[in-house]
């Protein structure tokens, strides 16, 4: 079995602000494998973000984690003091933000910017620090390299700075790299070159990726492993062919039956909105918005059942008492898909 | 660089050019007349008078006769102190005004960029909202009423600088902090909006994704961005504060040229009028070459030849 390098474990939190106590995460736990990438899908608030950011430990001033751990090759890093996670930041766990236009220092030249973690954390010279930032910039994919190297952020696109925030962040070849979103601001078709590089340095570095995105289109040719996460929570975790093709939880269908495809002629999406976590109910948090609810949803909060030993999900339409329902027609087709992918498997 | 510089100086001396002109015929549409007594004077002695200075002939006449001398680097003989070369007269109180600006900028740009910057690192605590008390209090207290405190206390109960007066270096300190204390409020006001919003921006967090230290993070990434606003308010502060204060000067009696300038206006001293502002105007426009320049220094974004970077 591959070996885990971070295991989250039941972690809670909370931000503080004017209104009372927002319950942003609540009750999160996932594993992360070695050069594995995991995708953490959900809509905007759903958490996601907040919880790379306590891996990370870069949470807001008002946000507090409230329980839970975070290990990290079997130390907890919520315990470790913010010395400790300086020397742990940019060098073991790095971290690509969503907009390059924006988080590039515009007064810095590039190869600065590249160079400074390997200053900081490889004890390098600058010289030696300046020659490895090259090298990075090549790997890229950045033409010229040894002349844009003394450019500014404001000399490059988009699809560009992209390239070289990423260099930043492996460029001390880090065991986990958090990508928030890393192609939602760009053009599709330098969404796709991005997504490439990003394969081929994770081959090239040895790094496993925690991939946040609310696309679940990016997900598919990216991730090894999903979790599906809804108002804090995750609701359903699996493979990315379990999740794709036998999912199990009706957040889950909704999601991917709102993404377009080549037969649909109208774009489905899920009604009414995510609950407010200043309060969040007591039963299923989806329940108001699921149109599978059953009366216990609303009342008791359904536990993770086992699907496959990879496969959980949270609802209660995998108790053995609950009916049987038809999920949605795009689920269907895609579950018969799923059923003769395992037969094919088998045989 | 070179032609973007020499198109800058040549739209300089059109500046000039015009503060020259537009103060020239202001001065001469102001009341009175240079003379102390005119009322006693009988009109054949202010025919002579006027013929001696040159104000007989047609403004226009007057006018290009100035216009024809300044560009021959002559701003004329002061009418009140004794027939002496503007030149002169300037070149004599400039010195002084200049040291006490510049130091007062230093002074106040130095501790305003760190209590600036404290405050927004340290935003909302105690220390933010010291801060902020700080600028108001510096901001609205006028600097002469801070002058008269630091004589009273400083100077004349503890006896640690002279009182007054101008000579050597302990001269100038109690001047340098009543000058400077505006500044400093101003500064500090100003990098601490400019830092919080710098603090808050993506590319900070890209900063400390990387493992650097807090002091890293300021240090290194949001100093400068923070500095880029605060150097379109420096130009003219430092020229009107190099130019002189005149109630400052006035109350540590030193012997520089806003005093002057007051007086000059007063008694209608048309020719030292002219020159200290000329010597204004001069100023403005070097400093805000000067500031143009610093711009581009401190923000890459900013190219001086105007082309596409």
């Amino acid at each position: 079995m591959a070996e885990r390098i971070l295991d989250v474990k039941n972690l809670k939190v909370d931000f503080h602000t004017y209104a009372g106590e927002v319950k942003a995460i609540r009750d999160v736990s996932f594993h992360l494998n070695k050069g594995e990438t995991l995708a953490i899908v959900g809509e905007s608030g759903s958490g996601k973000s907040v919880t790379t950011k306590s891996i990370i430990g870069l949470l807001a001033n008002n946000a507090e984690v409230v329980g839970g751990e975070i290990n990290f090759h079997g130390e907890d890093i919520l315990k470790k003091s913010e010395k400790e996670m300086q020397s742990l930041r940019g060098k073991e766990i790095s971290m690509i933000f969503q907009d390059p236009m924006t988080s590039l220092d515009p007064t810095m030249k590039i190869g600065q910017q590249i160079a400074e973690p390997l200053i900081k954390h490889k004890n390098m010279s600058k010289k030696e620090a300046w020659d490895k930032a090259l090298e990075m910039l090549k790997a890229v994919g950045i033409t010229n390299p040894e002349k844009r190297i003394n450019d500014y952020p404001h000399q490059f696109s988009g699809g560009m700075r992209q390239r070289i925030v990423i260099a930043i962040a492996l460029v001390c070849d880090p065991e986990i790299l958090i990508a928030d979103e890393p192609t939602t601001a760009l053009d599709v078709t330098v969404q796709a070159e991005i997504l490439d590089l990003m394969k081929d340095m994770q081959e090239r570095v040895e790094t496993s990726i925690i991939f946040i995105t609310h696309d679940l289109g990016v997900v598919a040719g990216m991730a090894d492993c999903v979790a599906v996460m809804y108002a804090g929570e995750i609701v359903e975790y699996g493979t990315v062919d379990e999740i794709f093709y036998n999912p199990q939880h009706p957040y889950t269908w909704g999601l991917l039956n709102s993404m377009p495809t080549l037969a649909s002629d109208k774009l489905e999406s899920i009604p009414g909105t995510p609950p407010d976590l200043l309060d969040p109910p007591k039963g299923d948090p989806f329940a108001a918005r699921n149109a599978y609810a059953m009366k216990i949803d609303a009342e008791k909060k359904p536990p993770f059942f086992k699907v496959s030993d990879t496969h959980y999900a949270a609802t209660w339409l995998l108790h053995p008492d609950a009916p049987k329902v038809t999920p949605p027609e795009e689920i269907v087709r895609r579950q018969k898909k799923y059923a003769e992918m395992m037969a094919a498997k088998n045989n | 660089m070179k032609k973007y510089l020499l198109k800058r100086v040549g739209y300089m001396a059109l500046t000039l050019f015009l503060v020259a002109t537009i103060t020239f015929f202001l001065m001469k549409m102001m009341p009175g007349s240079p003379y102390a007594n005119e009322a006693k004077m009988s009109a054949t002695q202010i025919k002579i008078m006027n013929e001696q200075y040159g104000l007989d002939k047609p403004v226009w006449q007057q006018y290009l006769i100035y216009l024809f001398g300044m560009l021959h680097g002559d701003l004329g003989t002061s009418f009140q102190y004794s027939n002496q070369p503007v030149s002169a007269l300037i070149g004599n109180r400039i010195g002084a005004s200049m040291q006490l600006g510049l130091q007062a900028m230093i002074f106040g740009v130095f501790f305003g960029i760190i209590i600036g910057a404290i405050a927004a690192i340290k935003h909302n605590t105690w220390a933010d909202t010291g801060a902020t008390v700080l600028a108001i209090i510096g901001k609205s207290v006028p600097n002469f009423v801070l002058a008269i405190l630091l004589q009273y206390y400083i100077g004349l109960k503890l006896g640690w600088f002279p009182l007054a007066g101008w000579g050597d270096f302990s001269h100038t300190i109690m001047p340098t902090i009543a000058l400077g204390v505006g500044p400093l409020a101003e500064t500090a006001r100003f990098i601490r909006t400019s830092m919080v919003e710098v603090l808050s921006s993506d590319y900070i967090e890209l900063a400390k994704s990387k493992g650097l230290s807090r002091f890293e993070v300021v240090y290194h990434h949001a100093l400068r961005n923070s500095l880029i606003p605060l150097v379109t308010l420096l130009g003219p502060y430092t020229v009107s504060l190099m130019t002189g204060s005149m109630v400052i000067e006035n109350i540590f009696n030193i012997p520089g040229i806003g005093e002057q300038f007051v007086k000059s206006i007063m008694t209608n001293d048309y020719p030292t009028i002219m020159g200290v502002t000329m010597l204004f105007s001069a100023g403005l426009v070097v400093v805000i070459l000067i500031t143009d320049i610093i711009y581009s220094i401190i923000d890459p974004r900013i190219r001086l030849e105007g082309k596409k970077g």
